[in-house]
């Protein structure tokens, strides 16, 4: 048991390690460095060469990149050349908004979503599923900036309810905060929703049709409790990997609907610092929600062994 | 005489085909069962005997729908029911064993919150008493340390254990009929024979009725009180067992019996042509005319009804005809005094330490197969038997290279060394060795033809491509008895014992020395196994390949064998010729799984020996066997490698009792009736 | 194949699909043809026009005909996606299947890597290469060609370690063939569904992600016509000209459920069960 938690742990570490070199190794590999990304056209002569002493550009590939993760591990993640501010002051702000925005979109989907693929799948092929899987296609494949739009401007322009762009002066209270994130939670949510949903049912599809179902009904189980004790627990286990895939999307997600509604995130942070060619803080953005997808990884790993005996007891 | 518990009357069900046609699986099935009474109903797949069996408790597999007819459990009309009268009635009164309880236990449950989840559904048992009572229910079903099992998950017991398991679930409702769906399909020999005899008891005990579903005439003689024959969706006879099984008026049931191998006769048994009808097609005429070596003019006019007579029924119109002669070929086996193979010593591990074993210096688990030796002759057939890991797949795979044994040497007859992976192999040798699967439907690809999976081997051994392939392919169907058409057909356009065919013939393709058979039979019908049996044969003589034969079936390899070796635990036990390993003086293990075989003769009775344990992997020291001996001896078992003690030409029993104090004593003395309750 | 197209069609989701797919497609190569004006012809004179009969859809904040536009606005996306798409199958398939016919240790590594790339946030690690490299197709291709494919390559990969595990492909390695022989004759003809069908559903996920990216003004560059480009520019306008806004969103949507309906159905044609597949 122990051992397979430390495997999980494990392998989390390793990915994140591989991401960061991934992402070192890109900056690396593709034309151009820090500075002449940051100075374009005045890329050359003393100009140049003062950036690349600064940065230490002259400096080994290797040792950067050692300096780069020593300095992440404690929280320094260098300096941003454009903002001429250290990393850390820019993203700390961005971060928990970010947070905030996707983490009531998870907590408000997750639940639900998990609720309505259960009946869906429990329904399979009735009216009900037929539009719940209807709509969660529509959901699906929608691009959000599209959602996005058609929500503004029937909530923010026709109905005038919510505000159309986020307006949040610094250090604003949550309940501030409250009407310019309910459209961009809506967006998330409803993409989040879809595809959790649709994994759900697949997976108490299967259950229901599996022998151990038929024998609970030939035990006279009454149909709520074979859902709820027989069908939903099996159904979940293979369910949970998605679930954290699909924060996949989620992170993706925040990155266009921040910018449909100029929301003050890491996903907007990360497009001007792109307008900017600001390499390093792009490197350090990338990087934190990597961090946050593998942690999410590493939770539904760590519940599916929760969930199921047979990974819990047998090992591998 | 009392109302019977269960009445089936005109039962039709079947699916809606294409086109709104209606295609019945059951057509038509009468059938009664009394209190405390067990019925078999038998028959091959397809046949319609678990949709019968399912439909006592009112249940129906989805897309299937009844036609006509009741079924009546108990004075309940159970297609009439409400679905929840229905639930109330299942898993109390009446309770399903399933096939495969591996699958039909919910595996994020604890065995005893399943067995209470019925407790609690249908008695008025508090927590405590439940808890006890599930206790009470693991003791009786005779599972160790009960109190311990029901906080295991299934996944955490054996086959045989989850069978028991699934047992006491049924038992939790105190139920007036048991079904049981080939409850011991897929165990092996020794547990299954365990299972039946625990059924048995339990019946008798109990005083319920059973429904005894099986493929296998051999089980159905074992625990039926009467026999149910089922063809085609049809019942076409029924009586006690003992009337039908020793004087069977269908020439479907006489043939049934007839292709069935039988341990203590060598030599083929007779096999029946042809293939039943599809299931849901239209009956115009007799179900089994086509493939009855007796029908006349008037088979093919109706179909004909169940005849009485007197103490059975038979759905034949000429029952009281003797029966045509059925015959067993005896094997004339041309062993030539040539080795075609040979192995030594032989170890194989599946396992290898990782680098975290050694770095621990974890000890090296003990290997799969062990010091396995022994020689094939050309033109012979040496017959590999034993339950499930006893490793008997494993040695051929090993001498197929498709895995690497760790010590030892396997040799072909000109010196050749096999124990090189099929990598490192070159293409004579490879084409040498051939190998038949167990599944047919597995081992061709479904995406090409039959022309295209008999010229793999064409082309990669002779070169063969185009027409001269495709000519070479027509003689190989040929030979297997498949007409010309079929090359160009795809597998699954193809009967079970087609398939098979085709796979013989792609082994053949290559003209091998040797021809490695993995349970080639156990997956067809008991009909068509005799067929394929004999096929083997037949091109053994024409074409001098020596034969393994693998299979857990110890009456077929009987048939097939010249020599046998039996294996326990991936190390062999007894090898010698097959008339004298089926005869006494056994070893211990020799005798237990022969003890264990059923077969369809109502007055014999298995022999059980051993306990059923399961072994976790084979002991490290001493005699594989030592666990479960019935005739230990001592620490001499588990510490010292027993003696291989010669008994005579080539017969080798590896065991520490010394050969006077063998078994002598022959297995099969016919049995008193003592175990079978009568009326 | 032709009884395949019968078996997708046959449900109304499929011929949807499949009409929807088709008309896209024809739009697109047709364009020059059935577009009135030129999509980037400025009319100072015609601003913001509400939908009329000479300008079916309106025209937008430059005075750009938005029906010329919209027709316009899939070629870019479609060409790009699709070649994405074959990249990332041809590569993911071939991988998937090379793997999972090998296994052992070969693969087992290989694996930790393809869930460590898994694990990365795609559209930020593109976003990071276009920083770099700079947007255009010549980034994007390769990019969504191999993130979309290390999907492809672990459902590819699953499928077919099954297949390896079936006796048809251990008869072949008994018999001594050679892997490539096992790869192409025994193994991908039962994999090639499961290709197409990914194929598919993957070219449809790309479409959204190539719109995103033009939105956020990292894919298309003005003053090409791209659906999702002329959302970002002429959202700012919604409520004076929602018909600028409208037609793009209405036809890139329109793509994405075709395809993804198409993909669905064959799927389902094929006997698949794509339920469980992941789509990342």
């Amino acid at each position: 048991m122990t051992s397979l938690i430390l495997r999980r742990l494990g392998f989390a570490a390793f990915t994140i390690a591989f991401v960061s070199m991934v992402m070192f190794a890109a900056v690396e590999a593709l034309p151009g460095n820090v500075c002449t990304s940051f100075l374009q056209r005045f890329a050359q002569g003393p100009r140049l060469e003062r950036c690349i002493e600064q940065q230490g550009l002259d400096r080994s590939a290797i040792v950067r990149y050692g300096d780069w993760v020593s300095g992440a591990v404690q929280g320094d993640f260098g300096y941003s050349l454009k903002k001429r501010k250290p990393i850390n002051e820019l993203i700390w702000d961005r971060f928990s908004n970010t947070m905030i925005l996707g983490g009531i979109a998870a907590l408000l989907a997750i639940p639900f979503a998990v609720f309505l693929g259960i009946a869906a799948g429990v329904r399979r092929d009735k009216p009900l599923d037929l539009s719940l899987s209807g709509a969660a296609m529509l959901a699906m494949t929608i691009p959000e900036f599209v959602t996005a739009t058609a929500l503004i401007y029937v909530f923010a322009i026709l109905l005038q309810w919510f505000p159309a762009v986020t307006i949040l002066p610094p250090g604003a209270s949550f309940m501030q905060m409250l009407p310019n994130i309910v459209l961009p939670v809506v967006v998330l949510s409803a993409v989040l929703i879809a595809h959790i949903m649709r994994m759900v049912r697949a997976s108490v599809i299967d259950a229901m049709s599996s022998d151990y179902v038929q024998m609970a009904r030939l035990k006279g189980v009454p149909e709520h409790q074979i859902i709820r004790r027989h069908a939903v627990p099996n159904a979940m286990i293979p369910a949970l990997n998605v679930i954290a895939l699909t924060i996949a999307w989620l992170l993706a997600g925040v990155v266009v609907v921040e910018k449909v509604f100029n929301f003050p995130g890491l996903g907007t942070l990360m497009i001007e610092a792109i307008y900017d060619r600001d390499l390093p803080l792009v490197q350090t953005i990338a990087l934190i929600f990597s961090v946050i997808y593998v942690g999410v990884n590493l939770i539904a790993d760590l519940a599916a062994l929760a969930l199921d005996p047979r990974q819990r007891r047998k090992g591998h | 005489m009392t109302d019977p518990l269960i009445k089936i009357e005109d039962l039709s069900i079947g699916f809606t085909a294409k086109g709104g046609r209606q295609a019945p699986i059951l057509r038509g099935v009468s059938l009664e069962l009394c209190a405390g009474e067990t019925i078999g109903i038998v028959g091959e797949s397809g046949s319609g005997k678990s949709t019968v069996a399912l439909a006592m408790m009112g249940y129906l597999k989805s897309g299937l729908s009844v036609f006509r007819g009741s079924a009546v459990f108990d004075g309940h009309n159970m297609f009439a029911l409400s679905e929840k009268e229905r639930a109330r009635l299942r898993g109390s009164s009446i309770a399903l064993i399933p096939q495969n309880a591996g699958q039909a236990l919910t595996p994020t449950l604890k065995i005893g919150q399943q067995i209470d989840e019925a407790l609690q559904l249908h008695t008025d048992l508090g927590r405590a008493d439940r808890e006890t009572r599930t206790v009470e229910l693991l003791e009786k079903v005779r599972l160790p340390s009960p109190e311990e099992m029901a906080t295991r998950y299934p996944h955490e017991l054996s086959g045989g254990q989850q069978q028991r398991a699934a047992v006491a679930i049924a038992l939790a409702g105190n139920a007036k009929a048991l079904l049981l769906d080939e409850p011991t399909t897929g165990l092996d020999v020794t547990t299954q024979a365990h299972i039946l005899e625990f059924l048995r008891h339990l019946a008798q005990d109990l005083g319920v009725a059973m429904v005894y579903v099986s493929h296998d005439l051999g089980v159905i003689a074992r625990v039926a009180d009467r026999v149910a024959v089922m063809y085609a969706g049809q019942l076409v006879e029924e009586g006690l067992t003992r009337d039908v099984l020793n004087v069977p008026h269908h020439p479907y049931t006489r043939g049934l019996l007839a292709s069935i191998p039988r341990l203590g006769e060598p030599g083929i048994p007779s096999s029946m042509p042809g293939v039943p009808p599809a299931v849901g097609s239209e009956l115009t005429a007799c179900a089994f005319a086509d493939r009855c070596a007796q029908v006349r003019e008037a088979c093919r006019k109706g179909v004909p009804d169940l005849v009485d007579l007197g103490t059975s029924r038979s759905r034949c119109l000429f029952s009281n005809e003797p029966a045509a002669a059925q015959t067993t070929a005896l094997r004339e086996p041309e062993i030539r005094n040539d080795m075609a193979l040979s192995l030594d010593n032989v170890a194989i591990s599946y396992s290898q330490p990782g680098l975290l074993d050694r770095l621990l210096n974890r000890p090296t688990k003990t290997p799969t197969v062990d010091r396995a030796s022994f020689t094939l002759q050309k033109g012979e057939t040496l017959g590999l038997v034993g339950e499930s890991g006893s490793g008997k797949s494993t040695i051929l795979r090993a001498i197929a290279g498709l895995v690497s044994p760790r010590a030892g040497s396997i040799t072909l007859n000109d010196g050749e060394s096999l124990t090189a992976p099929v990598s490192r192999r070159d293409r004579e040798t490879l084409r040498k060795v051939q190998m038949i699967f167990q599944n047919a439907d597995a081992s061709l690809n479904p995406r090409q033809t039959i022309a295209e999976i008999l010229s793999a081997p064409l082309q990669l051994y002779f070169g063969l491509k185009g027409q001269a392939a495709r000519d070479k392919a027509k003689t190989l169907l040929e030979a297997v008895r498949l007409p010309e058409r079929y090359l160009d057909r795809f597998p699954g356009q193809l009967s079970g014992g087609e398939k098979q065919r085709v796979g013989v013939a792609r082994a053949f393709a290559a003209n091998p020395e040797v021809t490695l058979c993995d349970e080639v039979t156990s997956a067809l019908d008991v009909s068509v196994q005799a067929a394929a049996l004999s096929l083997l044969t037949r091109l053994q003589k024409e074409n001098g390949s020596s034969y393994i034969f693998v299979s857990h079936d110890l009456a077929v390899v009987r048939a097939v064998s010249d020599r046998v070796a039996v294996l326990y635990q991936g190390r062999i036990c007894e090898v010698g010729p097959s008339a004298q390993v089926y005869a006494p003086p056994y070893h211990p293990y020799t005798k237990t799984l022969m003890g264990a075989v059923l077969e369809p003769d109502p007055d014999t009775a298995p022999v059980l020996l051993a306990d059923d344990m399961t072994e976790q992997a084979p002991p490290a020291s001493g005699c594989p066997f030592q666990r479960r001996c019935p005739r230990r001896l001592g620490d001499i078992c588990d510490s010292t490698l027993p003696p291989a003690r010669q008994l005579g030409l080539g017969h080798v029993i590896h065991c520490h009792i010394p050969e006077e104090e063998l078994d002598g004593d022959a297995l099969r003395v016919a049995q008193s009736q003592d175990l079978l309750p009568t009326g | 194949m032709l009884n395949l197209l019968q078996t997708t069609v046959s449900k109304p989701s499929g011929a949807i699909g499949l009409g929807l797919t088709v008309l896209h497609v024809l739009i697109a190569l047709l364009a020059p043809v059935i577009a009135p004006y030129d999509p980037t012809m400025q009319n100072a004179d015609a601003i913001l026009l509400a939908p009329n009969a000479e300008h079916w859809m309106g025209t937008d904040s430059l005075g750009r005909d938005v029906f010329s536009r919209v027709v316009h606005g899939g070629r870019l996306a479609i060409s790009v996606t699709f070649a994405a798409a074959v990249i990332a199958t041809l590569w993911g398939g071939f991988a998937g299947i090379f793997f999972g016919a090998v296994g052992g240790r070969v693969d087992e590594y290989s694996m930790r890597i393809v869930d460590a790339f898994l694990s990365m946030p795609w559209l930020l690690f593109l976003l990071l290469i276009i920083s770099i490299g700079g947007a255009g197709p010549a980034t994007i291709i390769p990019t969504l060609g191999f993130f979309y494919g290390v999907a492809i390559l672990r459902v590819v990969r699953g499928a077919a370690m099954q297949v390896a595990t079936r006796d048809y492909v251990t008869a072949a390695r008994a018999r001594g063939e050679n892997i490539w022989p096992i790869i192409s004759r025994e193994m991908f003809p039962n994999l090639s569904d499961i290709l197409l069908v990914e194929g598919a559903m993957r070219w449809s996920w790309m479409l959204l992600a190539f719109s995103s990216l033009s939105f956020l003004g990292f894919g298309a560059t003005p003053p090409t016509p791209d659906w999702g480009l002329m959302v970002a520019q002429q959202r700012s306008l919604i409520s004076t000209a929602p018909w600028a806004v409208f037609w793009p969103c209405f036809a890139l949507s329109t793509l994405i459920i075709g395809i993804n309906l198409l993909a669905d159905a064959i799927g389902k044609a094929l006997g698949l069960d794509r339920a469980t597949a992941i789509a990342v």
